[in-house]
């Protein structure tokens, strides 16, 4: 059958006719074409990979932020603690101090008060040996401004001098 | 008539220009197709004794031929005359094969250079030395003619130049975009460049492997986009069948076969010709096996893409056929529908047949070239 039976005139013409396509196009068609593409594809793969990359260094980003701030929190409560402390000590020091300042004032008061006191009562003792003495002075002086009663008070001293 | 032919001619080159929509296009083709039964029952009104022939039908629309007919018969036929070119003993002899005047029937003798030449059913005989006439024999074959060697640029060869013509136009226009910008482009050429990455991503990467598919792009895309768009050209209405010729595709399983018998490794013909891990005396009967595999491949690959085509183009001709077998118009209600149903089928099978014969053709390639790791 004529249907099944190559026709070399028709195979020469496609053989030809193919190589001719083959290499034209390879060369002007499917080497541009395929090199663009890949090079397309690669830019496109860098993108998604530096895209990648940004969000992993945002995140990284994000978790140091995240740290420092913790960082930050833990030192500012440390901090507060410290001066909290430093405040309740300072607080318990003074007020110490000022009890002992106090005790110490009043010791001191009450020391001169003691002294003023002793020296009030010895110059108390003293006015009052000198008033005796001037009182019995004028009494004595009053008493014996006669000469009997001279006398007679020399026989009372001699009389007690008896009795002992 | 010839004026009457270009301005044909030209409406169709407008038609094919302005874009059509699928509907209209399965329309046209199948309204197109039934030309050729019009003019045949028109002639069997005026001359009774022919009556419609429906393998002379089909055969006539599936086999190459040396012109270019598109419709009517006769004088009146619109038919594209194609240069008829010869390699005879004396060396190169061409002509235009509108000189045979639509006879196949070798009736028609021209003569050129001192040879003479007949066309019997689109095959050119030269007469031998001094015949004015041919004679056939017994077998209804020329007796007195041989057969030069017929390189005539024919209505199949023709058909291919407009595949060219059209890759041509596609492929450059996808290159300069390429050349131009590197984004991703727009319209025909993004499906196009789809394509190109179907190839690339789906048949080539698989199975030859990403070390080696580079080299086999050219040829697989190149093969790929000639017989997808050769299946499709050839069911426009009056177009060639060009992929559902034997001649066309034994070329192109030749270059299949060429690929993998230059491309295969040491270790491809050390599967084929002694075969390692099996017993001596069956190797030499695997070589056998093995050899005759070679060569079967692309036979089978040649044979299946023809045989597709051609079945399509029959069994649609035959449905419509019908309505003249029967002679009845009433026919036309099941057949057109069915023709329909197919017409779209070999929308499919146009690429489908592409894609197999790519694929395959990467498979044997992919094979060839295969490291093999040795256990």
């Amino acid at each position: 059958m004529d249907l099944i039976k190559p026709e070399i005139g028709l195979f020469v013409w496609q053989t030809v006719v193919l190589l001719i396509l083959l290499f034209v196009l390879a060369k002007f068609a499917w080497r541009p074409i395929l090199g663009s593409i890949r090079k397309r594809e690669e830019s496109i793969n860098e993108a998604l990979d530096s895209a990648k990359k940004a969000r992993l260094e945002m995140e990284n980003l994000q978790a140091d932020n995240e740290k420092l701030l913790q960082e930050a929190r833990e030192e500012r409560d440390a901090i507060l603690k410290e001066a909290r402390q430093i405040k309740e000590k300072m607080i318990s020091d003074a007020s110490e101090e000022a009890d002992n300042k106090a005790n110490a004032i009043i010791e001191k008061a009450q020391e001169s008060i003691r002294t003023e006191k002793k020296a009030a009562l010895a110059e108390i003792k003293a006015q009052v040996a000198n008033l005796s003495i001037e009182i019995a002075e004028k009494v004595v002086k009053k008493e014996l401004d006669n000469k009997q009663k001279q006398m007679e008070l020399v026989d009372n001293m001699l009389n007690d001098v008896k009795l002992n | 008539m010839h004026r009457i032919f270009e301005e044909r001619k030209l409406s169709r080159a407008n038609m094919r220009t302005t874009y059509l929509s699928f509907k209209l296009l399965v329309v046209l083709t199948l309204g197109l197709f039934v030309h050729p039964f019009t003019s045949f029952a028109q002639e069997g009104d005026s001359e009774s004794e022919e009556a419609f022939n429906a393998t002379d039908m089909i055969m006539h629309h599936i086999s190459d031929a040396h012109s270019w007919h598109f419709f009517g018969s006769g004088e009146d036929a619109a038919v594209l005359p194609l240069p008829v070119i010869l390699y005879t003993d004396d060396g190169l002899v061409s002509f235009m094969s509108s000189e045979f005047h639509h006879d196949v029937e070798a009736k028609h003798v021209v003569e050129k250079d001192g040879k003479r030449f007949v066309n019997y059913h689109e095959k050119i005989y030269q007469l031998n030395e001094g015949e004015e006439t041919v004679e056939f024999n017994a077998e209804h074959y020329p007796a007195n003619a041989e057969r030069p060697l017929d390189l005539s640029i024919t209505k199949n060869v023709a058909a291919m130049f407009l595949t060219v013509i059209v890759m041509l136009v596609f492929f450059f226009s996808l290159a300069k975009h390429h050349k131009k910008n590197e984004k991703a482009p727009r319209g025909l050429n993004n499906a196009l460049e789809s394509l190109v990455l179907f190839v690339r991503d789906d048949i080539a990467i698989p199975q030859i492997g990403e070390k080696k598919y580079m080299k086999f792009m050219p040829f697989l895309l190149t093969v790929f986009f000639f017989i997808w768009i050769t299946n499709l050209l050839g069911l426009l209405p009056g177009a060639a069948n060009v992929t559902g010729n034997i001649s066309v595709t034994v070329s192109l399983g030749m270059f299949t076969l060429i690929l993998i018998v230059v491309n295969g490794n040491r270790d491809y013909w050390k599967h084929i010709f002694w075969m390692p891990g099996i017993p001596t005396f069956v190797k030499p009967i695997l070589a056998v096996v093995e050899v005759l595999g070679l060569i079967i491949k692309p036979v089978a690959l040649m044979i299946r893409l023809f045989a597709n085509i051609t079945a399509g183009h029959i069994i649609i001709l035959s449905l419509l056929g019908l309505i003249f077998i029967l002679e009845h118009v009433g026919v036309a209600g099941i057949s057109v529908p069915f023709a329909f149903f197919i017409m779209i089928l070999e929308l499919l099978v146009a690429f489908l047949q592409a894609f197999i014969f790519t694929m395959l053709s990467a498979l044997f390639i992919g094979m060839a070239v295969q490291e093999h790791e040795h256990h």
